[in-house]
């Protein structure tokens, strides 16, 4: 079976430009930008008429397939590249370089409720919004009674949407463009819109569409949402292909991304062997809620600090710091923290966290002659397991013991 | 989509190849045919909104033209008695006004039918080309709203129309297709220099005044009336005069001069058009 989406070397270029200059030109700067370049030349001073740091490559080199059926989350830090993938495979911009191919219909969600017109009624705005996103009038006709059944508009349907709550306003345009039912459908952060309730119809909504064996590329920074409803991974880092799998374990790959420009600069010195509970972090390893666990790591030093601190941190999937606490090498006996290799264990109490991943990572700093440098091993995910389920998104569920009477203090007060 | 291609869609899904673009590409004109269905909802969208919330609706498109009308009649046929051809000088003046009031409204959403719709243009894909083309059909509707006051002004005066009204129709396809060479030329150049917008008023200004609304074109006589209908809009006003109010100054080889001009600043207007699309999305 052929792929659903092929790319192969996709890259984009864009231009940089200040922050306070506009995104468009005027006749002005044009005529006078030329002006100034022809009299460079003229005088001989010409150089090369756009420095090279003036571009950047939003996505560069980019290669992978997608087969027929299959749901992939596409997850990235901002500027990765995420969106300019999107775009491009949308059609709204061509790459600058390299291609694609896309086997089926298209369809493409990267904002929700594009074209809707404040004046317009939820009805019409229905039937403007569907042609828009490419959907013929006999479909639109034939969806109608479930788009207004999703959105549940009711007897607003025929009011202006101006008048609207911003959370009917959203039903409407993600229900129109949830039942467009193309081959392969394009999905940038919609769901960081709208309540939680809605949030989770719209899940539900997609994972109906990936059962309908449709091929999905879903952009989110929500990555429980990408764990829940797709198959596979892309990760994109700085426009390149960082990881290519299981959905999991991209997740995983993308939380290691965060460390590893430091990682980068550390040369020679590094961590080594990161492992909980004596099993290396190839993956979230999972930790009973309320049990201790212990997290065991290699430092190599390829030079000799003088002095040193060791820090120990642990952050949650939305990547609230939990603890961040360290020690300094004088206290563990290391005056001098020499070239060689150093075996760490950090042993948790028991945590009452609320079942779900999180992410531990370790951080050496040391001074070599005056200069202080940090080196942060990538993080090793936890994935906490347990009975006890928070009520909303707490950190913690600790067994808590309720003692309720009928107010026998009150009455004593009285 | 055609019986043929919806089989085809079933069989075999559509392929689509996305690269960069040659430095060279066509007018891509059966994907507008495609997307016509957009086309429709972007004109009748554009109907509906001007109309909702104005008070006298559908009476601006009259009043606009009326008023210029009663004005130039005041200062050019009574003040200034310019000729008009044996025709009551206001009825002369309004059976300009109406296709020259379709053609400079339709030319200005036109130019500004990119920028207003940078939300579309970054966000979905289709051919851009329906844009300052639904903008302009769009204007249709006022047309229509001034023609019926101008048939009224010709019962008014007891014009009856000869045969050759049947050739009105052509002169209003004349009057769209210069308006959408100029809008394509200048939406496309609005999306790259917001100059534009200050450029379009005072170029109808100027445009006003070199088409034979206040005037007759017969004021002018051997080649340079030629040179003169090199402005498609006299070709335009002459035939609309022509056509309805059997005015003196019939279409000839001028109309061949405006015809030509009209179709080049079509036929370029597209292809420009076309080769700057692709960088609307990055820029708009």
């Amino acid at each position: 079976m052929s792929a659903a989406i092929t790319a192969v070397d996709l890259s984009k270029k864009y231009r940089l430009r200040a922050t306070d200059q506009p995104y468009y030109f005027t006749l002005r700067d044009t005529l006078s930008a030329a002006g100034r370049s022809a009299a460079l030349r003229l005088t001989g001073r010409g150089g090369p008429r756009r420095s090279a740091t003036d571009e950047f490559w939003s996505l560069d080199g980019l290669s992978f397939e997608v087969q027929p059926g299959e749901v992939v989350g596409v997850i990235g830090h901002n500027g990765a590249g995420k969106s300019t993938l999107l775009r491009i495979l949308s059609r709204i911009t061509d790459p600058t370089r390299g291609w694609a191919e896309i086997r089926g219909r298209v369809g493409s969600l990267l904002e929700v409720g594009t074209g809707f017109h404040e004046e317009l009624t939820g009805r019409e705005n229905l039937f403007l919004n569907g042609a828009i996103l490419g959907m013929k009038r006999a479909d639109i006709r034939r969806r109608f009674d479930a788009i207004v059944d999703f959105a549940e508009l009711g007897a607003f349907v025929d009011t202006p949407v101006k008048h609207y709550s911003s959370g009917m306003y959203m039903r409407l345009a993600f229900s129109v463009a949830a039942h467009l039912e193309p081959d392969v459908l394009l999905v940038d952060e919609v769901l960081a819109v709208g309540d939680l309730a809605f949030q989770r119809k719209c899940l539900h909504k997609m994972e109906d569409i990936a059962g309908e064996g449709r091929t999905v590329l879903f952009v989110s920074h929500n990555l429980a949402a990408i764990k829940e409803l797709c198959q596979t991974s892309l990760v994109l880092n700085r426009g390149t292909l960082a990881y290519r799998g299981p959905a999991a374990h991209g997740v995983a790959a993308y939380l290691t991304l965060t460390t590893s420009d430091a990682l980068a600069q550390a040369r020679g010195t590094a961590w080594r062997l990161l492992a909980v509970d004596g099993h290396l972090a190839h993956e979230a390893v999972a930790v009973v809620s309320g049990q201790p666990f212990t997290l065991s790591a290699t430092l190599q030093c390829d030079t000799t600090f003088r002095r040193g601190r060791f820090t120990c941190q642990l952050a949650n999937a939305t990547r609230d710091l939990l603890i961040a606490q360290g020690v300094d090498s004088r206290d563990v006996h290391l005056p001098d923290v020499d070239a060689g290799s150093y075996d760490l264990r950090i042993t948790f109490p028991g945590l009452w966290l609320t079942p779900g991943i999180y992410s531990a990572w370790l951080r050496f700093n040391g001074e070599v002659g005056s200069v202080s440098r940090d080196f942060d091993s990538p993080p090793v995910l936890i994935n906490v397991t347990g009975a006890l389920e928070g009520e909303g998104k707490s950190v913690l569920t600790a067994p808590l013991e309720w003692h309720v009477e009928q107010g026998a203090a009150r009455a004593a007060l009285a | 989509m055609t019986a043929h291609a919806a089989a085809q869609a079933v069989t075999e899904p559509p392929v689509v190849r996305l690269q960069a673009s040659g430095r060279w590409v066509g007018l891509g004109l059966r994907h507008v045919w495609e997307y016509r269905e957009l086309f429709y909802f972007l004109i009748w969208r554009d109907i509906k909104v001007r109309y909702k919330q104005t008070v006298l609706g559908a009476a601006w498109a009259i009043i606009q033209p009326f008023f210029t009308m009663l004005i130039f009649s005041a200062v050019f046929g009574r003040l200034a008695r310019l000729p008009s051809d044996h025709v009551p000088y206001p009825l002369f003046c309004f059976a300009a006004l109406v296709p020259w009031t379709f053609f400079s409204s339709g030319m200005l959403q036109a130019a500004n039918s990119l920028v207003s719709n940078t939300n579309l243009l970054k966000k979905v894909f289709f051919p851009r080309l329906v844009l300052p083309a639904a903008a302009i059909v769009a204007m249709i509707m006022d047309f229509g709203c001034a023609l019926v006051v101008l048939l009224a002004m010709m019962a008014y005066y007891g014009v009856v129309p000869s045969l050759a009204v049947v050739t009105m129709p052509l002169f209003l396809l004349l009057a769209f297709a210069t308006a959408l060479g100029a809008g394509l030329w200048l939406s496309a150049l609005n999306v790259k220099f917001r100059d534009v917008k200050y450029v379009v008023p005072f170029l109808l200004q100027v445009w006003l005044f070199a088409t034979p609304i206040a005037y007759p074109s017969s004021l002018l006589d051997g080649p340079w009336r030629t040179v003169y209908a090199l402005n498609p809009m006299v070709g335009v006003v002459d035939g609309f005069r022509w056509a309805l109010l059997g005015a003196a100054t019939a279409p000839d080889r001028t109309l061949v001069a405006s015809t030509a001009v009209a179709l080049l600043m079509l036929v370029s207007g597209a292809y420009y058009f076309r080769q700057t699309e692709r960088t609307f999305a990055d820029i708009a």
